[in-house]
């Protein structure tokens, strides 16, 4: 992984220095509410419903056992002792004091962590395929590149101040695990017909409350240009995005409102002035950060570990693990692990401090000391020998985060919601644990198969209900809270964003609604077709038909 | 008379800044002392300001540095107004001004500008800044300080920390 500098080590240091006397100036009445509101939210300082949250930068999801020691610590001296990881594979402390930032800062920035840019109008941390590295279908690892994008962006001083947020995203395989076409910017390594490497760039994608499927802007764009395109993709936003109303100040809704060929040609003539400048990627920078990131010290092994096949023959538990969360690794007789961190009836994405520091020793243990965070809210181990498969299950089971249900319905992603979120129009954890709760038969669930299920307590949508096969939205009524179905919707290769059903359930209703869509899915499915599929092929109608019906006597 | 930061010093300065009336006059030119006009006046009246002399010229957060475009090059002072510290178009206006237009004279900041901002705007090549009233000067000064080393390219360091590193 990326190891900083004297350099990076500086920036950061200095960023707590600055921090900390904002934080003093607003203590003492120097600063405003309002002026200090972005100063603190671009490093990540929100004032939550209970207390301020404080979003630390994990740079597309890449951690250290160290790292997440440190961040275990934290939790349990500042903090109620756990933490919660987030669709940006960030993670979020929802309850720390605002005078204690800066210590906490000091503390993180002695990990090389540090909490720049993790919300407020700046370009925010740079997400990606969180096996990335060790993916079977992959062409290009995105982390050096995520990497270099982490640097150009960190106190970008044109970009510091733009119309919105801004989020970019990295995915260097043939499966698109990084959500590239709802990013404000999504690239995608692609190779031209010479066989050269470079970057298929989208632009304008998003969810909240206008949702958009990205266009594409550039075809092909060589790796070397990659600074200079996006310094130019961000002057043309930051000089025409609108900034007279935050709901329509995105991206999306620029490249919409020129269209994405206009768009695409206002980048072109200016990033004509831009090209071959001073930005532009040297092959001595390219070959430094793919130098962080070179294969670990793997065992040579000619194929499959043969205890570990015995291992699934001799244990039904242990091979519906292996099937849901086990990833296929490029490397011979190696595996990356997904700990589910949605255990039935636990809010998804929470770990407590033991648990995080009971992973970091995992990870020691079984992955050469590095994690991942995946969008989904999961850790990730990318680097387990499919010898050692068994016993870290045994010791994952121990701690809470082997519930093999990576891909289906309990694996829900869902946003902190109403229980902790100023913004959110309704709960969602208790909704996600109620939903948790009614396929709690393990059986049944791995029958259902590949199942999104994604809820948001707001339209701003960070739990990503656009994308989701089944999407729950927190609506609010005349003061009340309900929640609206969508069905359809997609994420990765070919994303596609989920419809509406109709009218809005109340609280209790929502596992029966769900069990309804799941009588309709598996009355209608063939053979051991997808929810998605099937949704498909059958359309909306027969879903919508059965959730409304009138209980009959 | 007005105190403000310029190349990192803080000085005296008296222009005149001068706005088009709400009905969309524009009063007569002072006989002398610095003035600063806003864009569309320079453009409208660019001789007759060329032969007072002692002019800048300011532009809005929406304003068009194209439309100054090589007479950028030919000014002594340019000034670009902040409306709030959050509207960071006038970020790009200075960076364009610089490194497109070939500026080298004053770049003044005004409006919302304090400590917090500061340093930023210095990258994108603003030399001068008046500080929002309500706030310290001399705790603005030192905001020019917070960080002494940057990743990307600005108008201050042209070349990106990548090609700096040893």
């Amino acid at each position: 992984m990326y190891i900083y500098d004297d350099y990076d080590q500086r920036i950061v240091d200095q960023r707590v220095v600055q921090y900390r006397d904002q934080t003093r100036r607003f203590l003492a009445g120097e600063l405003s509410d309002e002026e200090f509101r972005p100063l603190r939210l671009q490093n990540g300082l929100y004032i939550q419903r209970h207390a301020p949250m404080l979003r630390v930068a994990i740079p597309y999801g890449h951690l250290s056992s160290l790292q997440l020691r440190k961040l275990a610590e934290i939790a349990r001296k500042y903090d109620k002792d756990y933490a919660h990881f987030t669709t940006r594979q960030n993670l979020q402390y929802n309850w720390p004091k605002l005078e204690d930032v800066p210590d906490i800062l000091a503390e993180l920035a002695t990990v090389q962590m540090h909490a720049i840019q993790t919300s407020g109008n700046c370009i925010r941390n740079t997400t990606s395929d969180q096996f990335a590295g060790v993916a079977h279908d992959e062409l290009l690892d995105p982390r050096p590149w995520c990497e270099i994008i982490r640097q150009w962006s960190t106190f970008h001083p044109e970009f510091a101040h733009l119309p919105r947020k801004f989020k970019i995203a990295v995915n260097g395989a043939a499966e698109d695990r990084a959500a590239i076409w709802v990013h404000d910017i999504g690239l995608n390594v692609v190779k031209n017909e010479a066989g050269e490497i470079g970057f298929k760039v989208i632009a304008g994608g998003g969810l909240g409350r206008t949702p958009i499927i990205g266009s594409v802007i550039c075809e092909f764009l060589p790796c070397a240009h990659l600074l200079t395109y996006l310094d130019a993709v961000l002057r043309v936003y930051n000089r025409y995005g609108r900034r007279d109303n935050k709901y329509k100040a995105r991206i999306k809704i620029l490249v919409k409102a020129m269209t994405p060929e206009v768009f695409a040609s206002k980048v072109e003539t200016e990033w004509a002035f831009l090209k071959d400048g001073p930005q532009t990627l040297t092959t001595a920078e390219i070959d430094r950060m793919q130098g962080f990131f070179t294969v670990p010290d793997y065992t040579a092994f000619a194929g499959d570990d043969v205890g570990f096949v015995q291992q699934q023959l001799d244990s039904k538990a242990f091979a519906r693990w292996v099937e849901r969360n086990v990833f296929k690794h490029k490397q011979a007789g190696y595996a990356a692990v997904t700990l589910s961190l949605k255990k039935h009836g636990a809010a998804p994405g929470d770990a407590s401090s033991d648990q995080l520091a009971a992973v970091a020793d995992l990870a020691d243990a079984y992955s050469f000391g590095e994690l991942r965070v995946s969008h989904e809210q999961n850790l990730i181990l990318a680097d387990v020998k499919q010898a050692d498969l068994f016993e870290l299950w045994e010791k994952a089971k121990a701690i809470g985060f082997a519930t093999p249900n990576i891909g289906l319905m309990t694996d829900v992603i869902c946003c902190p919601g109403g229980d902790f979120c100023s913004l959110a129009n309704a709960k969602s954890i208790p909704i996600a644990i109620a939903i948790q709760e009614r396929f709690d038969d393990l059986d049944y669930l791995h029958d259902l198969g590949e199942i999104d299920l994604n809820m948001s307590g707001c339209m701003n949508a960070c739990g990503h209900h656009h994308v989701g096969n089944i999407g729950i939205l927190g609506v609010d009524k005349n003061g009340s809270e309900w929640y609206q179905v969508s069905l359809g919707g997609r994420q990765g290769n070919g994303a596609t964003l989920a419809k509406v059903v109709g009218p809005s359930f109340a609280q209790e209703q929502m596992p029966d609604v769900i069990e309804k869509i799941m009588a309709v899915f598996v009355e209608n499915r063939l053979g051991e077709e997808r929810f998605i599929d099937v949704f498909d092929r059958i359309g909306m109608l027969p879903f919508k038909t059965r959730v409304y019906a009138k209980e009959t006597a | 008379m007005a105190r403000i930061i310029k190349d990192a010093a803080i000085v005296e300065c008296d222009a005149q800044l001068l706005r088009f009336s709400d009905d969309g006059s524009f009063a007569e030119l002072p006989a002398n002392g610095l003035v600063i006009v806003p864009l569309a006046q320079y453009l409208a009246q660019k001789a007759a300001l060329t032969s007072r002399g002692d002019f800048g010229v300011w532009l809005a957060a929406d304003d068009e540095p194209e439309s100054l475009g090589a007479d950028a090059a030919s000014l002594a002072l340019i000034a670009v107004e902040f409306p709030a510290f959050t509207d960071g178009r006038g970020f790009s206006i200075g960076r364009l001004l610089r490194e497109r237009f070939g500026f080298e004279g004053e770049l003044r900041a005004f409006g919302d500008v304090f400590k917090d901002t500061i340093g930023y705007l210095k990258r994108c090549g603003f030399n001068a800044f008046v500080v929002n009233s309500d706030k310290n000067l001399e705790d603005a000064l030192l905001g020019l300080n917070d960080f002494s080393e940057a990743y990307q390219t600005g108008f201050d360091q042209p070349l990106p920390l990548f090609r700096r590193r040893p």
